[in-house]
């Protein structure tokens, strides 16, 4: 599985370090009631879809940025990827 | 009519003109006491221990293709109760004896061969660590013995004890630990639970499960709709799928396990070996294969094939283990989806929908598992009671902080 770094171009899977769905971005807040139940939920519940997911992929071997990347986890096809610090970027300017 | 040593001589000697398919190609009925999903190993113990067992009910058992066609028939056949966690050892000992009694409950040539099971440790560390295994597994009633490298020495000549980056120091034995025929596990369940009145309907995909007021009422399938008052759910791998059709989220992952088998050898391996050192384990088929395999690929996955990485990883492994591996080609490797769950061990319970019950998460070790699951699972579709020895699977587990991480290793599915 080659991966297309927005940066570095198309590079081997195997220099990723793999986290899983990219929902672990939206941390719940601790502060706010309720945040017991939201934290199982962040914690341990997964979509697991068959089909497009955006998942997070660290470049540990290389420049050491973290992905998002959306991928078809039935056939492997990659269809996007951005840096997870746009990502975040784009959301916090958003809030 | 009963497998025997005469019905072989009969069949033969009559050309086979009187043998019957092993179980019945049922058409599904409009309702059913109980529905099980997944024609899998899982799902047709299920159906024969329900039905064997608990009895008085009319069930029926969906497979969305042909049984024995999922993991059941892609997995490394290795059968062992080495376990550590009190949540885990009973349970996995219970499936052993079950193993050990299997032919005889089935009336089918399961293979069962229980010819060792040797894991290796390769550091003083690593060697407590297994003498703590082995403890636990012998105070739960199994069999457990630590050898020392002269002892694995006596047994695997062959490997690479000294010039290896890590050298064996000795190994964790279970004697009653081996491999079965997967295939058989599947046919002879369902033959024996075909023989006590269970529809087995393959071909037929559930696209939605029926729920009104909280309480399931059937399942709507490819080929149409089938009433039950009780479903369980039993197809590890596409558990989080199913149950997103009662809308219910599970900590779970699929993640994609690649196995592997090389042409076909002169006997050269007796037992079971795993690797401590890396992750590797191998066995040799009766028909003389070396069938091996390691760590899961690491990312979600729904197709039932892997990356080259993982080749690479395993084959190296086994280069380390056993320089003579080789000189073996590799034949065929392939891959299987497994519910990866947040602690590793698996789930059987009732959910949050009143008569929908779930048997999933099992990772990649539940071919082991097939008859203690068949048998809890069908406890608990009876009874509506956890079985003695999974009393510990609970889904819920993980909110109230009773998880079962036999490698500690937290809440990320693909390190387990």
């Amino acid at each position: 599985m080659m991966i297309p770094h927005p940066l570095l171009g198309l590079r081997d899977a195997r220099e990723f370090t793999y986290l899983g769905d990219a929902a672990v971005i939206d941390r719940p807040d601790g502060m706010a009631e309720g945040a017991g139940d939201a934290f199982h939920d962040y914690l341990y519940l997964r979509d697991n879809p068959a089909g497009p997911h955006r998942e997070l992929w660290y470049h540990e071997q290389g420049d050491r940025s973290w992905l998002v990347v959306t991928r078809d986890t039935v056939t492997h096809e990659i269809l996007h990827v951005d840096l997870a610090r746009d990502v975040a970027l784009a959301r916090w300017r958003g809030a | 009519m009963d497998y025997s040593g005469f019905k072989v001589i009969y069949d033969a000697l009559t050309k086979y003109r009187f043998v019957k398919p092993a179980w019945r190609d049922a058409q599904p009925q409009p309702d059913y006491d109980t529905i099980i999903i997944g024609g899998g190993g899982h799902g047709l113990a299920t159906a024969h221990y329900l039905a064997s067992r608990y009895g008085g009910q009319r069930i029926a058992v969906l497979e969305k293709g042909w049984i024995g066609g999922g993991n059941v028939g892609r997995n490394t056949t290795i059968i062992r109760s080495n376990y550590l966690l009190d949540g885990n050892q009973p349970f996995y000992e219970m499936s052993l004896k079950l193993w050990e009694g299997l032919e005889q409950d089935l009336n089918y040539n399961a293979m069962v061969s229980q010819r060792g099971v040797l894991n290796l440790y390769h550091s003083d560390a690593q060697r407590d660590a297994y003498r703590l295994r082995g403890n636990a597994m012998l105070m739960h009633g199994a069999d457990a013995e630590l050898l020392d490298r002269d002892g694995v020495r006596r047994l695997y000549p062959f490997l690479d004890f000294d010039t290896a980056r890590f050298p064996i120091k000795g190994g964790l034995l279970q004697r009653r630990g081996g491999t079965v025929r997967h295939d058989a596990v599947a046919w002879g369940y369902a033959r024996a639970a075909d023989r006590r009145g269970v529809d087995i309907i393959q071909n037929c995909e559930v696209t939605g499960l029926r729920i009104e007021a909280g309480r399931i009422t059937g399942v709507d399938t490819t080929r149409g709709p089938i009433g039950a008052r009780k479903v369980g759910v039993a197809v590890a791998g596409h558990t989080s799928r199913v149950m997103a059709m009662a809308g219910l989220r599970m900590p779970i992952e699929s993640h994609v396990l690649q196995a592997f088998v090389s042409e076909g050898l002169k006997p050269v391996l007796p037992g079971v070996i795993t690797f401590g050192a890396g992750h590797f384990y191998v066995s040799q088929s009766d028909k003389g294969g070396l069938v091996f395999g390691g760590d899961i690929d690491g990312y979600n996955s729904y197709a039932q094939r892997g990356n080259l990485p993982v080749v690479e990883d395993v084959c190296e492994g086994g280069m380390a283990l056993m320089p003579m591996i080789g000189r073996a080609r590799m034949l065929r490797m392939w891959g299987g989806i497994m519910d990866m769950t947040m602690d590793g061990s698996p789930i059987i319970d009732r959910t949050p929908v009143e008569g929908l019950y779930l048997n999933g998460g099992w990772c990649y070790g539940g071919f082991k598992a097939t008859p203690a699951s068949g048998l809890a699972f069908a406890h608990l579709l009876a009874t509506d009671a956890p079985h003695d020895t999974a009393r510990a699977y609970r889904l819920d587990r993980f909110r109230t902080g009773h998880m079962i991480d036999e490698k500690g290793m937290g809440a990320q599915p693909n390190l387990h």
